[in-house]
């Protein structure tokens, strides 16, 4: 707010990167209570992100935040990029099914279970592995369910 | 108009006089109060920005918070380079001076005690991020701290549906090893430098999307650590910086020491991790107890 300041600390309050500053002035230092009581729990890093949307988007664009565009709740982007995800999904669902089809006339003790078609995905260390089932274990709930 | 009176920072008393251009957050010049054995540095704010109401709108607006937290910062860093300065969090305010000493009351001992543990000390924080993945952004997992740099050119098309898997596992792997790899570096480099500070707290991964930095954020810790070791202690960092290929290590600060005033006041027990053991660092966690 003015100008720099002479001394070791000049620089952090300046030039320090916001996230930085505000995980330590919102979430550390002395707590004591004054007179005028708000709870800043409230606005706690997280929860500034939906703030953001209130604020400036064009400002946060600047400043590198796009987060939202990820969130299908706030943003049309996310729905394409939704898509765009599920389209991928399909494309692997689709891959493992080629190969599926291409070992069964090769072997005879090739997986001809229905369940094989997961075989191929199942092989490797595959930590997205989890995210990716997530949908179909939902879609079978539902079927349950319904 | 009507002021309150904005609290910053609680120093010893009859220390070295404030800068005379210091501005608090409204732009008010700030000065100090006397009460409970310390010293407030405090300047006043209009109540219509500031008070309760006011207040809470406010902090929602991110601009408005930015500034906010700003001038506090930079009231508390004019102050701790004066001495010893126990940082107070965001918006302490009180009605008047004499709301200010009412405040201040009762809490000598334990504010005597964090001086003591605090003084000639500063707080130095050092993350560390995983490089961006140039691949990224084409996978599927979407989440991944991408940073900024989305939209960009696909990696070359599939010819078959078996390629398309191969490319996609061998990618996962590769990413898998690189965040091992990074856990891996976190550690031997937290380990490290806890033996360079008296305190340590490990604070949660920063968010990407609002600090705007690249990559995965798999270390953010803060160290306590005495003036004079300050230069080794940089330079610490700037060498485990160059061993670390494929990792960005950054150092901040100095910083008054916002990370150690629960421990030093007695607010905390211990000195252990805080709150932050959560996350990326786990076993960095478990190692994090001070070593005074």
């Amino acid at each position: 707010m003015t100008s720099p300041l002479p001394g070791p600390y000049g620089q952090s309050g300046n030039s320090a990167n916001l996230a930085d500053i505000l995980e330590r002035v919102l979430d550390k230092g002395v707590v004591i209570a004054g007179d005028i009581r708000i709870n800043l729990l409230d606005i706690e890093l997280l929860t500034i992100k939906l703030r953001l949307i209130v604020a400036s988007v064009d400002k946060a664009k600047e400043m590198g935040i796009d987060w939202w565009e990820h969130d299908p709740a706030l943003s049309s982007g996310a729905k394409r990029r939704e898509l765009a995800e599920e389209n991928e999904r399909l494309r692997e669902r689709i891959a493992a099914l080629e190969e599926q089809r291409q070992a069964v006339p090769a072997g005879g003790e090739a997986a001809g279970l229905p369940e094989a078609s997961g075989a191929s995905r199942d092989s490797g260390d595959d930590p997205g592995r989890e995210n990716e089932r997530e949908p179909e274990r939902e879609n079978e709930q539902k079927e349950k369910n319904g | 108009m009507t002021t309150l009176r904005y609290v910053y920072a609680v120093v010893r008393p009859g220390g070295p006089p404030l800068p005379g251009e210091l501005r608090g957050v409204s732009g008010a010049p700030v000065g100090t109060v006397d009460g409970g054995g310390v010293t407030a540095v405090v300047s006043p704010v209009p109540a219509e920005e500031w008070d309760e109401e006011p207040l809470r709108a406010n902090l929602e607006n991110l601009d408005w918070l930015e500034r906010a937290a700003r001038g506090h910062q930079q009231v508390v860093d004019a102050v701790a380079a004066l001495g010893v300065a126990l940082p107070l969090r965001l918006a302490t305010l009180c009605r008047d001076e004499e709301g200010v000493r009412r405040m201040l009351d009762g809490d000598a001992q334990r504010f005597e005690r964090a001086f003591g543990i605090l003084e000639g000390r500063d707080e130095w924080g050092v993350k560390i991020f995983t490089e961006p993945d140039p691949a990224g952004g084409s996978g599927g997992g979407g989440a991944e701290a991408g940073g900024t740099g989305t939209g960009g050119p696909a990696p070359s098309r599939p010819a078959s549906g078996r390629d398309y898997l191969r490319q996609r596992q061998a990618h996962r792997r590769s990413r898998e090893d690189s965040s091992r790899r990074a856990d891996t570096w976190a550690r031997r480099v937290h380990d490290e430098l806890v033996t360079l500070a008296e305190h340590t707290r490990l604070h949660q991964p920063q968010n990407a999307r609002l600090s705007g930095a690249a990559g995965e954020n798999v270390l953010n810790a803060a160290y306590l650590v005495p003036r004079d070791q300050a230069g080794p202690f940089a330079a610490r960092v700037g060498e485990l910086a160059r061993d670390t290929a494929g990792l960005r290590v950054e150092l901040t600060g100095p910083w008054a020491p916002y990370s150690f005033t629960a421990f030093a006041t007695g607010a905390e027990e211990g000195g252990g991790t805080g709150s932050g053991s959560a996350g990326a660092a786990p076993a960095a966690g478990a190692s994090a107890g001070e070593r005074a």
